[in-house]
């Protein structure tokens, strides 16, 4: 068919950057907590760096998502005024960040995921998608860098960051699994050549991770449940917090601006 | 239009960096093209990082400068691909980092190695000692690094590679 698409492929297509969209912003979020509490100066300054580009890269998505959507809403829309049950995030990337392991080990395993999954979004067949990949993927390269080096220095660290980092890794494993699920609306967005097809990320992921873990002598989960719901907008508990706090200012007083 | 589009691109190329503000956006391969369409001035940007907040203000120096030129339609683009990399900053401004006391960046294209942070012999800008250490992957601004000397003992900012 040529000319213009669908309304539900439209709608796959915009649920889609949406979902790449909130895993960048609530994982900033995240991230953004830890500003001035961070155990020393330096990784107090990294995580706020990697939590800034992960929010610029999470705009990018909002503005495509903007452009996409034919409802004409403008990028803050998204952020500021969807409910929980619109964010399309991984439940992984609204876990508390407890301690500097649970950080580290969600950081860990999700910079893993993105630097695969941008790997092979350069190839999709959306323009825009590529030039946002192209960008991130240096970006992700560098966290992926920190993370590993961090569950390295703690598994193969103290008896105690070891088994801080073990646990961590441990309890985590479970929203891991998410990643490789497939959507309804990502399954029409692969059909077109758009979306990338995570289910077949998994080996690589499961290497990659494999690889570092070795090196941290830490153990790899070896679960099969799996807690998903996050991509289609079934949250923990944890989202609904987040929001609040996100969403605050522009519930109270709609459209204030610096 | 009046003004030739080599001539916004020359007062656009004034405007600095306000992280680094002894050099310009064109130095540091920001600044990507100037376009004319009919009564409208297009100008195509691209950004350093991402989560770059230097960008807005980058943006708005950029708007001021368009402003006292007596342009009034203009629309400034953003650019994302081809993704910006420290090998766009021009020699000039590479020398102007390192007389302002940040370690500039070694060319991507001698090694893919400096990419991941496995940067080897950063030369303090301070004694041009190669005998240096990385304190930080991350520094005060997403594109520097933090190092120390070990013969001068200065510490100092090193601009990423990227
Ligand atoms: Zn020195």
């Amino acid at each position: 068919m040529v000319g213009r698409m669908s309304t539900s492929s439209e709608n796959s297509k915009l649920n889609y950057i949406l979902h790449l969209a909130d895993n960048s912003l609530i994982l900033g979020q995240r991230l953004g907590e830890w500003c001035g509490h961070g155990p020393v100066l330096e990784q107090d300054i990294a995580l706020t760096n990697i939590a800034l580009d992960l929010i610029g890269q999470a705009r990018y998505f909002y503005q495509y998502a903007a452009l996409t959507d034919n409802r004409g809403k403008s990028e803050d829309h998204y952020p500021y005024f969807r409910g929980e049950r619109e964010f399309k995030n991984f439940l992984l990337l609204e876990q508390p960040n407890m301690d500097w392991a649970y950080t580290m080990a969600r950081q860990f395993y999700y910079d893993s995921y993105c630097f695969v999954m941008y790997t092979e979004m350069l190839k999709s067949k959306d323009e825009q998608l590529v030039s946002i990949a192209s960008k991130a993927i240096k970006e992700v390269s560098y966290h992926l860098k920190y993370s590993s080096e961090w569950v390295i220095r703690m598994g193969d660290g103290t008896e105690e960051s070891h088994e801080k980092v073990q646990n961590a890794v441990n309890d985590l494993w479970e929203y891991c699994g998410e990643f490789f699920e497939t959507t309804q609306y990502e399954s029409e967005m692969i059909e077109q050549g758009i979306a990338v097809d995570a289910s077949k990320l998994k080996e690589k992921w499961l290497r990659s991770v494999g690889e570092i873990f070795n090196e941290a002598t830490l153990i790899m989960p070896e679960g099969k449940w799996f807690q998903t719901g996050g991509k289609e907008g079934v949250h923990t508990e944890n989202l609904g917090y987040i929001l609040t706090d996100l969403q605050y200012i522009q519930k109270t007083m709609p459209g204030l601006s610096w | 239009m009046a003004i030739s589009k080599e001539a916004i691109y020359k007062t656009l190329s004034t405007v600095v960096d306000p992280e680094i503000p002894v050099i310009t956006i064109e130095e540091l391969g920001i600044l990507k093209n100037v376009e004319i369409e009919g009564d409208k001035v297009i100008v195509f940007i691209t950004p350093t990082y991402s989560g770059c907040p230097a960008m807005n203000m980058i943006e708005l120096e950029m708007r001021t400068a368009l402003l006292a030129e007596g342009i009034q339609k203009f629309e400034i683009k953003t650019v994302l691909f081809p993704p910006w990399t420290t090998d766009w900053i021009s020699d000039s401004g590479l020398q102007k980092m390192k007389a302002f006391g940040i370690a500039p960046p070694e060319k991507t294209s001698r090694s893919k190695r400096v990419l991941f942070g496995e940067t080897i012999n950063v030369e303090c800008p301070q004694c041009g000692s190669t005998n240096t250490e990385m304190v930080s992957r991350f520094g005060s601004t997403a594109c520097k690094a933090m190092y120390r000397c070990l013969d001068c003992k200065e510490p100092f900012d090193y601009f990423k590679c990227l």
